[in-house]
């Protein structure tokens, strides 16, 4: 698979904050990719630069092919944008702007924007101060879809939406995905994120923290498992890669690393599966376990 | 007084956020009359020479159009306070009303009073904060002009002085109020109160040249008019004081019952709805620019065009009050004839719209960093538009869109004096050349504001203070015998006093040189820099 976005130990700094410390990101053509990260990890800080907005401090950063500083103009020509914070001119109607991106980029098809109008419930004649925040991010995400750009570079494009608008924003970049647009997503709506996106970068901190198709990162981590045994089981204690174990009586329900689940499962079928629930984990799991530290933390500089 | 709860709290926010801006504006407006009074002091040391320089002034139309009346030339304060009365009484007003709408409107429309007001803030808070904030300002400078002018031992004179300021400033402070429940856009309510201050302004300036059977009364009309008419250090009649006072105390309570019949957010003029699609020219840097910028563009021009008509329909009457004194005759015959008298008025006054107009360049070269700042730059540069497109777009609007009200403004004057002396065909086009010689120097302050944009973008507020310099430099610099290099700073001191003048291509040319240059640095540093949103 070609490769759309890649960068490598990208770094940004504003004065005394090092926004990006050695990021790096890898986006194949066509796919959803997650961006993942809570507030102030850099998100927002690596579309700008991808944007050719800000200019990196240092890295090697590839877009489309391109160098997004230098070539800004024409790799804009491909790529289309909706920000994380979306502010319309007073005096402009929604219609108006969705027009003028369009006409920007170099032309838009009529039919697809009164078609994303119409499924996002827009009104396109109110003027921008009068739309509330998710009517001023549908403006964006309607000139968005609306142009046929091969890139869409989403910066956390739900924030403001109502849940059935997230409904239909999830159809529409399905439908996207199928059409072979690229997407990246930044997002930290996990379920949306769980629901669109093959592969999820997290960030923290300005560094990337794992990278992978979803399938991979669960792997890394632990799965929940609930068994109703015949007998009660013994020797659980030996067994490495178990966490959070309770026994009681002949129920055991833990979790259990990803490289140990086999192991695990070959020592519950000696005392006789009866039944047995296992749940992967969820996205919001694996970004927890990453993040647990920093709370941690949090907290602890709280109390002192 | 449940609507009132939380105004304290809101005062202090208020002067937070304002602690470096107000007490520039409170100092920098103090400054002027003590600086103004003690060269003054210098200048005419004696009794005599003081009335001399009176007579002289009170017999020069154009000064008393453009500054005011002298009412009593013979001591240090009362020089002092016609030469400086009505311009600083007009930046006051622009303080107050700029701070009135800064902390209400603004906030509101950023939607950070909605933040605010959910917490224990009465309806009438918001408000009634930033009417204290204003009117205790202009109290401060009140007090300060005072206390700065003590050293002439005239108490009643230098508070009065300092009343007058503030006077001005509540009347404007409360006006703001009023304009910004009309609309819901902070620039509009603005733009609304500064209208009317340049119509207090002018019809200060039409009643004051009007002779002794003119509409005098023109004057009576103008806040502006009211405050030098308290007379400060020529006998106070502080009766007047009486006029803004009622005035400001009426607009404030206007104001507040306006609050109270409005929705947050909401002005009580109607949003309308707009288009579903854009028009054809709607699709580039340039269409966007037009839209943003033409509404401005039209009212500063229409404004322009109504300055030049009475500006051309008070000329003629220059020659006739100057014609009536017979000591003049010599002063005239030095400035070339009753021609000449006319031409420095038209000359001095060209050089105020100058000036003005530099306003609205300003305000169009500094909408890109109101942009950048708004995050409304971003979505745009993340089309295929150029960064040197879309700052040209606006940037055009500055230096280019500022030829239009100011010719406007030029012609406007010259074909109404014209058609009075039945001349038009030759008193249009000097009058209007008049007007246009002012552009390089226009230029040279917007292209201060355009290098600031690309390479210090935090700090395009200066570009103000550049325009205050340059307004003080050259309303004062020569009557106060500045140094010369200090004259030299301001753009406006190049230029060739049009009609009447030698006209001078050299410096109009390094003027323009100059402009280009700080436009080109600032596009060049704009492309190398970073889009910030603070």
């Amino acid at each position: 698979m070609k490769t759309a976005i890649s960068v490598s130990g990208l770094h940004k700094s504003f004065g005394r904050t090092h926004a990006l410390d050695g990021l790096d990101l890898r986006v194949g053509e066509g796919e959803v990719h997650g961006f993942l990260g809570p507030n102030g990890a850099g998100k927002s800080t690596t579309l700008r630069i991808l944007l050719g907005l800000l200019r990196a401090d240092a890295g090697t950063i590839r877009l489309l092919d391109g160098d997004p500083w230098h070539d800004a103009a024409e790799l804009h020509r491909r790529l289309a944008y909706v920000p994380g914070d979306v502010s319309l001119w007073p005096n402009l109607s929604g219609g108006e702007v969705i027009d003028l991106l369009g006409r920007l980029r170099g032309g838009l098809n009529p039919k697809r924007r009164d078609e994303f109008m119409e499924r996002f419930d827009l009104d396109p004649s109110k003027k921008g101060r009068t739309y509330s925040k998710g009517n001023r991010q549908k403006v964006a995400l309607v000139a968005a879809l609306a142009s046929d750009a091969e890139l869409l570079l989403l910066d956390e494009p739900t924030a403001g939406l109502d849940p059935l608008m997230e409904a239909i924003f999830r159809e529409c970049i399905t439908e996207e995905r199928d059409n072979g647009r690229t997407v990246l997503l930044s997002s930290h709506i996990l379920a949306e994120v769980e629901a669109l996106c093959e592969r999820v970068s997290i960030i923290r901190h300005g560094r990337t923290v794992e990278s992978g198709t979803l399938a991979e990162l669960r792997h890394l981590t632990r799965t929940s498992i609930t068994a109703d045994l015949a007998h009660p089981p013994t020797g659980l204690e030996t067994l490495s890669g178990l966490h959070d174990l309770t026994v009681r009586g002949t129920t055991v329900s833990c979790e259990v690393d990803g490289d140990r689940l086999d192991e695990v499962l070959r020592h519950l079928t000696r005392f006789g599966v009866v039944g047995l629930v296992s749940q992967p984990p969820t996205l919001e799991e694996l970004f927890l376990r990453h993040y647990e530290d920093d709370l941690n933390g949090t907290a602890n500089e709280a109390v002192a | 007084m449940g609507t009132l709860v939380g105004t304290g709290s809101l005062v202090r926010l208020a002067l937070r956020r304002d602690r470096v801006r107000l007490p520039i504006w409170i100092v920098g407006l103090t400054v002027v009359p003590v600086i103004t009074a003690s060269a003054l002091a210098d200048l005419y040391p004696t009794v005599e020479s003081r009335r001399q320089f009176g007579s002289i002034l009170s017999s020069n139309p154009s000064l008393t159009a453009l500054i005011g009346p002298v009412f009593d030339p013979s001591s240090i304060g009362g020089l002092t306070a016609w030469r400086v009365g009505g311009f600083i009484a007009v930046l006051v007003a622009l303080m107050s009303l700029l701070t009135v709408v800064r902390h209400s409107r603004a906030e509101e429309e950023a939607g950070r009073l909605e933040l605010l007001g959910a917490t224990v803030v009465g309806r009438h808070a918001p408000l009634t904060a930033a009417l204290v904030v204003a009117f205790g300002a202009n109290l401060v400078l009140a007090a300060l002009v005072a206390l700065g002018l003590a050293g002439l031992g005239e108490p009643a004179g230098s508070v009065a002085l300092g009343l007058s300021f503030a006077a001005v400033g509540w009347v404007f402070a409360a006006l703001a109020a009023v304009t910004e429940q009309l609309t819901a856009h902070a620039r509009t309510a603005t733009g609304l109160a500064g209208l009317i201050l340049g119509v207090t302004f002018l019809l200060r300036v039409a009643g004051d040249a009007s002779g002794e059977d003119g509409p005098v009364w023109l004057s009576w009309l103008s806040p502006i008019g009211w405050a030098q008419r308290i007379r400060p250090f020529a006998d106070e009649r502080w009766w007047v004081l009486a006029f803004p006072a009622a005035f400001a105390v009426v607009l404030v309570a206007v104001a507040h019952l306006l609050v109270a019949h409005r929705d947050l957010d909401a002005g009580l003029i109607p949003t309308r709805s707009g288009p579903e699609t854009a028009a054809p020219s709607l699709r580039s840097p340039l269409g966007l620019a037009w839209r943003l910028h033409r509404a401005s563009l039209a009212w500063w021009t229409v404004a322009f065009a109504v300055v030049g008509v009475v500006l051309g329909g008070i000329a003629d009457g220059m020659r006739a009050l100057a014609t009536d004194n017979p000591q003049l005759r010599q002063l005239i015959a030095a400035m070339g004839g009753e021609k000449g008298i006319i031409d420095s008025y038209f000359s001095s006054m060209m050089g105020v719209l100058g000036l003005v107009a530099t306003i609205y360049g300003l305000q169009a070269a500094l909408r890109p960093r109101a942009e950048e700042v708004g995050l409304r730059a971003e979505p745009l540069l993340a089309t295929p538009t150029t960064r040197l497109r879309w700052l040209g777009g606006h940037v055009v609007f500055a230096l280019v869109g500022v030829v239009v009200p100011l010719a406007a403004g030029g012609a406007a004057a010259g074909l109404v004096h014209g058609l009075r002396t039945g001349d038009a065909a030759e008193e249009t086009p000097r009058v209007l050349a008049g007007a246009l010689a002012q552009l390089p120097a226009v230029w040279v302050t917007v292209g201060i504001a355009v290098a600031l944009f690309g390479l210090l973008p935090r700090m395009v507020g200066v570009t103000w203070a550049a325009l205050v310099l340059f307004l003080l430099v050259s309303q004062f610099g020569p009557m106060l015998q500045l140094n010369q290099w200090l004259l030299d700073v301001s753009p406006f001191t190049h230029v060739p006093k049009l009609p009447g003048g030698e006209f001078a291509a050299t410096p109009l040319a390094w003027l323009a040189l100059v402009a280009v240059g700080l436009t080109a640095a600032g596009f060049a540093g704009f492309r190398r820099r970073d889009i910030t949103t603070e």
